[in-house]
């Protein structure tokens, strides 16, 4: 099983439905290039729900951190949204929860950007 | 009767150094721990475990080479599962894994797989394995509120 992401536009903020896991090989590769195509359009604000999430590695941590900087080298930022207790536990465990501004709301987390 | 529930039941399996073998690794490792009553957040943190372990054996062991092997033993016993991952590379040292805890190392793209390693199982153990390679040695203890019975 691999990741779908779709993106919907609101207002300038995009927000990217991911769903389904996050691991070495197909799936971090599909993340990273939506990410990285997006970022090279000229999406700087980017909203990423994890709602769907049922399963993420290292390297799909590494994805995220990836993004992260990708996006916020071009002058824009990556946030979160919606994140499931595993995704959660692994972004405390890996003290990356200080790094991201993680939203359980999405109406918040897209007028965080203004 | 006795004798066969306490006796360790043991599942050895040979894998191809390929990615798809991660993914059979974490099935049958995760099939074992379900036998033995760990909960869905536990079983959720030793597949984790697993997925790491193999694709450090297969990628940074092996290196993908169709010529060496990941060896996969899983042992159960009522208290624990023990599990041990080797490979046929040429050789692993955890310690000089940079911590990715650091803050200068907070945003690096990899090096986690061994910290989420240790966080998620009771021990975790790296030995040299003979005559080439690493072997990773795993345990997570059963907790004891779901082996005691339900008497409170």
């Amino acid at each position: 099983m691999s990741v779908k992401m779709t993106t919907r536009q609101v207002g300038d903020v995009t927000v990217v439905d991911a769903a389904g896991r996050i691991t070495l090989g197909e799936a971090a590769s599909t993340f990273r290039d939506t990410i990285r195509d997006l970022a090279a359009s000229g999406h700087k604000k980017m909203l990423l729900n994890l709602a769907e999430i049922s399963y993420i590695d290292s390297s799909g941590i590494g994805e995220l951190v990836s993004g992260f900087t990708t996006v916020a080298n071009q002058g824009g930022s990556v946030k979160l949204l919606n994140l499931t207790k595993r995704v959660q536990d692994l972004l405390q465990i890996t003290k990356l929860y200080t790094v991201f501004e993680v939203f359980d709301d999405e109406a918040k987390g897209v007028s965080s950007f203004k | 009767m006795a004798d066969q529930q306490t006796q360790p039941h043991t599942l050895e399996q040979v894998f191809e150094s390929e990615l798809e073998s991660v993914d059979s690794a974490e099935e049958t490792v995760v099939a074992e721990a379900a036998h033995l009553g760990f909960d869905e957040d536990d079983l959720h943190r030793i597949g984790i475990s697993v997925r790491e372990c193999m694709v450090n054996a297969v990628v940074h062991g092996n290196r993908y080479n169709a010529r060496k092997k990941v060896h996969l033993k899983v042992e159960r016993t009522p208290e624990q599962l023990t599990i041990w991952i080797g490979d046929e590379g040429d050789g692993f040292d955890p310690n000089a894994v940079p911590d990715p805890l650091a803050g200068e190392n907070i945003m690096r793209h990899s090096g986690r797989g061994v910290m989420l390693m240790q966080a998620f199982m009771d021990e975790f153990s790296t030995y040299t394995r003979q005559p080439q390679g690493t072997e990773v040695k795993m345990v997570k203890y059963k907790p004891k509120r779901a082996t005691e019975g339900g008497n409170s």
